[in-house]
């Protein structure tokens, strides 16, 4: 899904990041954003960082971490800091991040440089896909901005799902080798060309251009405690309208998907967090309010929150096993639990989906393999393909009996629902 | 003493299986070879296998953390 599929779509709910597509249809140019905004406020490094933090703010690029725990970290490191900004979005199921720096690309670049000063940095990078469109769009925007500025150099990174992982990142930026490299030292002790270096998710940081202009006691206006402020979130699926909505975080699934046009057909699940997330059962996930507590009390995670809405007429095993086997094939490769644990798990799953499982040895072993993949690779590349799994063996407990039993399934060979590509 | 831990970087393990060998109350193998190690620090009569552990891993990718 590009930024011009998600144009056409009706304004979102309550706007901040979005407020200026939402209000004129137009992708915001720098005059505009002046205008609406004012410029960047004149907080030292200090304040920002403890506005970021009594904000609550956590990223948005995955894992959910408090961000300004992150600044601080890099703020205390030692020599010149590097701050980079994750726009890759190297997940299938996500398109949001491709929308914001499309569609307000300066609340990204204003973030960047409020973050350089909250950090200490004198540069800065700002990382998308090799060949992406949003690099003509980005170069223009800077273009735009006015000297005084601290430098932010386009980089390209690979098409990979694992090359905008931040030690994969933090190692293409200084080595060209897009693979992770096992952490510590992390980043913000040792990033980039050896320097403190802040990753944080483009998103995270536009989110935080808000709360310097706007404060703390606004961001929390919407959201929840533990989750506070709004969030983008790209909704997939059996839906009338997929596309990237600005919720409040907490809004209940089910909320959201009457956001995206509601379902177009009866559902039997939602998959939530991107594909290397989980998944959620219905009717449960209907009244599950959108927010990191939330997901985390059902073994799952807002991840780079997206929903994908599965019809009934779908087999979420079949689903699971391909995604499962992309997440397979994308593994960088280098530690064993990943390369020989993620395509045993995929077989498994896949003969579950054909339903060669009449013993249950294979449900069995698969389990098994679940239970000491996790927590051994370098990333989190592999934990994520084993929560997703996991996720499909609790919510389609029922169909994998039903399989195992040899009872046909209709929708086994059915299209596609999960994106993976 | 501080309390050492026994840690595998992941990448430079290539699987030969020398530290199960040396340290089975600490390290069994998984499937393909990889070690699994037990959590919590090394007790105290198994810190010398430990270290013979750590001397043998041909990749060096064991360590002992002490923290
Ligand atoms: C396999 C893998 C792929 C990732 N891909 C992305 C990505 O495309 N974009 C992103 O912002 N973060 C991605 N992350 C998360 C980053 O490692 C990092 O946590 C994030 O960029 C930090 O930003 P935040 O604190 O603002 O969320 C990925 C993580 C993993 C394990
Ligand atoms: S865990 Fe997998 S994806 Fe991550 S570095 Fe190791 S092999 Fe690569
Ligand atoms: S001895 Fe070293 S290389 Fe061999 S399995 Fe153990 S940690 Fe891995």
């Amino acid at each position: 899904m590009t930024a011009l599929d998600a144009a056409r779509l009706p304004p979102t709910d309550h706007p901040r990041l979005l407020a200026g597509w939402a209000e004129t249809g137009a992708i915001t140019r720098y005059s505009g954003h002046r205008r609406r905004y004012g410029p960047l406020p004149g907080l030292d490094g200090p304040r920002l960082i403890e506005l970021v933090s009594r904000s609550g703010l956590r990223g948005r690029g995955g894992a959910g971490f408090p961000t300004a725990r992150k600044l601080r970290a890099v703020a205390d490191g030692r020599g010149r800091r590097i701050v980079v900004a994750n726009g890759c979005e190297g997940d299938p199921a996500s398109a949001k991040d491709g929308v914001l720096l499309e569609l307000a690309p300066h609340l990204v670049l204003d973030g960047i440089q409020l973050a350089a000063r909250a950090v200490g940095a004198n540069e800065a990078i700002l990382a998308v896909h090799t060949g992406s469109r949003l690099l003509r769009t980005l170069a223009a925007a800077l273009r735009d901005r006015g000297t005084g500025e601290v430098p932010v150099e386009l980089a390209e990174v690979p098409r990979r799902y694992v090359a905008s992982e931040e030690s994969a990142l933090v190692n293409h930026l200084t080595s060209g080798d897009a693979r992770p490299t096992v952490t510590p030292p992390r980043p913000a002790r040792r990033g980039v060309r050896g320097r403190p270096t802040l990753v944080d998710n483009v998103e995270t940081l536009a989110h935080i251009a808000l709360i310097a202009r706007h404060g703390d006691g606004w961001f929390r206006e919407a959201g929840t405690r533990d989750s506070p402020g709004t969030t983008l979130v790209t909704v997939g699926g059996a839906v009338a309208l997929p596309g990237v909505y600005e919720i409040d975080l907490g809004m209940p699934v089910a909320a959201v998907l009457a956001l995206a046009g509601g379902p177009v057909e009866p559902l039997q699940a939602v998959q939530i967090g991107g594909l290397g997330g989980s998944w959620l059962p219905l009717p449960y996930a209907d009244g599950m309010p959108f927010t990191h507590e939330d997901a985390r009390a059902v073994e799952a995670g807002l991840g780079v929150a997206a929903l994908v809405a599965l019809p009934v007429r779908a087999c979420g095993i079949a689903e699971t096993a391909r995604v499962l086997r992309y997440l397979a094939d994308e593994s960088a490769g280098q530690c064993g639990p990943c390369m020989f644990g993620l395509p045993a798990v995929a077989d498994d799953m896949a003969v579950l989906a054909d339903g060669a499982d009449r013993s249950g040895v294979v449900v069995r072993r698969l389990q098994e393999r679940l239970g000491v993949i996790p927590g051994r690779g370098a990333c989190a590349h592999p934990d994520g393909a084993v929560r997703l799994a996991a996720g499909a063996l609790r919510v389609f407990a029922a169909d994998v009996a039903r399989h195992a039993r040899g009872d046909s399934c209709t929708w086994t060979g059915a299209p596609p629902w999960l994106p993976t590509a | 003493m501080a309390a050492d831990r026994l840690k595998v970087g992941p990448i430079m393990c290539h699987a030969h299986g020398l530290c199960a060998e040396l340290l089975p109350e600490m390290v069994r193998l998984d499937e393909w070879g990889y070690p699994i190690l037990a959590d919590g620090p090394v007790p105290p009569v198994l810190r010398s296998d430990a270290r013979a552990a750590v001397a043998a891993c041909p990749t060096l990718a064991l360590r002992l953390r002490s923290d």
